[in-house]
């Protein structure tokens, strides 16, 4: 599969969108879907459909082989060591809800410290802070250098004894900049801290290794990699799913359920509670072969240049100022242009079919102490090629001439 | 409608260079409003006299050219109004943005309601139609001291 010509896999970008090519630049929000996933949800559901992991019929062992068989996929592609370490969750968001509420019921005391930095989506936030109104525990945030990057330095800075969990994204949503986690990771498990890594940005564009990266957890939202909505994996070390006590209960995770008592079932089971989101499980098996067809090499490759043309273009553009500068930087530019919001910047550019997010993409604390309340992004895809950034360029500049800036 | 629609003179000229950006001198209510989707914010503020006439209105905050121009041109329009009369102004225009194209009360001249109605077509990007109205909700906030701050995403519109 050549990536130069990739977006013919993409049927959204055979149609018109108000009477536009669609130049999409919002993958980080959400990516768009390849024709073999879409497909693959429409057979499921009409030649194929059953519930997993209860009857023993035809279509169910077969629905349930097909589950399991995402999950081996999964597990390969980030090079878990077992399969049992990859749970399906309702999306990365639900991840890391689940590791905050029950390793902070299982471990974390009034007093206790959690480190986050300030990059964090809120979706690495919020689940921590339920922690300090139900466990007294305190949230301490690593602090961004003037490139908008998190290093080691400023990790190790705010490491203090009473740390016992550091939480921290692997590729920033709005500057960028990719962490050092490894060389984070090392750092924590030196002082017997366990690392979390939001991963929902980094999964789609970076080749992964867990075994490599050692984390102990590590969440993963399966629509913005070429797969459906309402799906989301969480890696965790198998001694931490064994350890950690069970999220949800319901049907599906349990062993034995007596009137006295309940046993709760094996690994990945009993972190998954209830009718799964099977359709978008067995289709997300899809995404995870497009990518390995395309191959992550060349992903990363073909994104590196083009976000370094879009550097480049945005750069020349004066009214444009890019947020961060990090010399490791993923598949996200965000940038402000003086004497416009980017509200409007986002409504201008849609009318050419330019599709940006604007607003604080879910980091206020990031905006605030950019001193910003929000900024416009463009973010790539596989699909995207430089003549997006040039069609990005021309809609900036029809921005600045109606609202009259030089 | 065509977006060079929206963004007419009028609402550029606002959003630019918006009237009554400041902080009234001894006001007497106030109101802030937010907009969580984007970090809009605005505080508006009031001096009524003692018949109830808005003697000042005048507004802080930061947004979009929609939402500075939309409150740009509301504190405009309701200066020297009754305050029943600017009740009836935000009900007209909230009417307008929700449902009709139209601004059809009687307190304004045409030339005051042509300008209003510049805001009409943000009902076309319903995204967009809090940017609008957060000001106005504000205006009656601060009137009624129902609330101390409006927040969009609970407002009805």
């Amino acid at each position: 599969m050549n990536i130069d010509n990739i977006k013919k896999e993409f049927p959204i970008f055979d149609n018109k969108i108000q009477n536009n090519d669609l130049v999409y630049l919002d993958s980080a929000n959400s990516s768009q879907k390849p024709k073999v996933v879409v497909d693959r949800i429409y057979d499921f559901y009409t030649k194929e459909f059953s519930n997993v992991g209860r009857s023993v019929h035809y279509l169910a062992v077969a629905a349930t082989n097909m589950y399991e068989n995402t999950r081996v996929s999964v597990q390969k592609f980030i090079n878990a060591k077992d399969k049992d370490e990859i749970v399906f969750t309702k999306g990365a968001t639900e991840a890391i809800n689940l590791v905050a509420s029950t390793y902070g019921q299982k471990y974390l005391k009034p007093g206790d410290e959690v480190l986050l930095t300030e990059l964090e989506h809120h979706s690495n936030y919020v689940p921590w802070h339920y922690l300090r109104k139900s466990k007294g525990v305190k949230l301490e945030f690593a602090d961004i250098n003037d490139e908008g990057e998190i290093t080691l330095e400023s990790i190790e800075k705010k490491i203090t004894t009473k740390t016992k969990m550091i939480a921290l994204t692997h590729l920033s949503n709005v500057t960028g900049a990719i962490l050092p986690i490894k060389v984070i990771t090392e750092l924590a498990h030196s002082k017997n801290i366990p690392v979390l890594v939001d991963g929902c940005q980094s999964a789609p564009h970076l080749k992964l290794d867990m075994q490599d990266l050692d984390c102990d957890f590590y969440a993963i939202s399966c629509h913005k990699m070429y797969g459906p909505t309402g799906l989301g994996i969480l890696y965790a070390k198998k001694k931490w799913l064994e350890e950690l006590p069970p999220y949800q209960g319901g049907g599906g995770m349990i062993r034995e359920v007596k009137k006295e008592g309940i046993t709760y079932g094996d690994l990945p089971n009993k972190y998954e509670a209830g009718t799964m989101q099977t359709a978008q499980v067995i289709a997300f098996n899809e995404s995870i072969k497009f990518l390995n067809t395309v191959g992550m090499k060349n992903v990363m490759e073909h994104e590196k240049k083009l976000i370094n043309y879009g550097q480049e273009v945005l750069r020349k553009n004066n009214s444009v100022k890019l947020i961060g500068n990090p010399k490791n930087r993923g598949a996200v530019l965000s940038f402000t242009i003086e004497g416009m919001h980017p509200h409007d910047i986002a409504t201008i550019l849609d009318e050419d079919g330019v599709a940006i997010r604007a607003g604080h993409h879910c980091c206020q604390i990031l905006h605030d102490k950019l001193g910003l309340t929000a900024s416009a992004r463009a973010s790539l895809g596989v699909y995207n090629t430089k003549d997006d950034f040039d069609k990005l360029n021309s809609s900036i500049n029809k921005c600045k001439k109606i609202f009259e800036l030089k | 409608m065509k977006l060079t629609e929206l963004y007419q003179e009028i609402i550029l000229d606002h959003g630019k260079n918006p009237r009554n950006l400041r902080k009234t001198e001894n006001f007497n209510k106030d109101a802030k409003g937010y907009n969580p989707l984007c970090g809009d914010k605005v505080h508006i503020y009031l001096k009524l006299n003692e018949n109830k006439k808005v003697e000042d209105v005048s507004f802080e905050g930061e947004g979009c050219a929609i939402s500075m121009a939309s409150a740009s041109i509301m504190t405009d329009l309701v200066k020297g109004k009754e305050e029943n009369e600017v009740k009836e102004i935000v009900e007209d225009f909230l009417k307008m943005i929700k449902e009709t194209d139209q601004i059809n009360t009687k307190l304004l001249k045409d030339d005051e309601k042509t300008k209003l109605m510049c805001l009409s077509g943000v009902k076309q990007y319903p995204m967009r139609v809090k940017c609008a109205t957060l000001s106005w909700h504000t205006l009656t906030s601060a009137i009624d001291k129902s609330q101390n701050e409006i927040n969009s995403e609970k407002m009805e519109i």
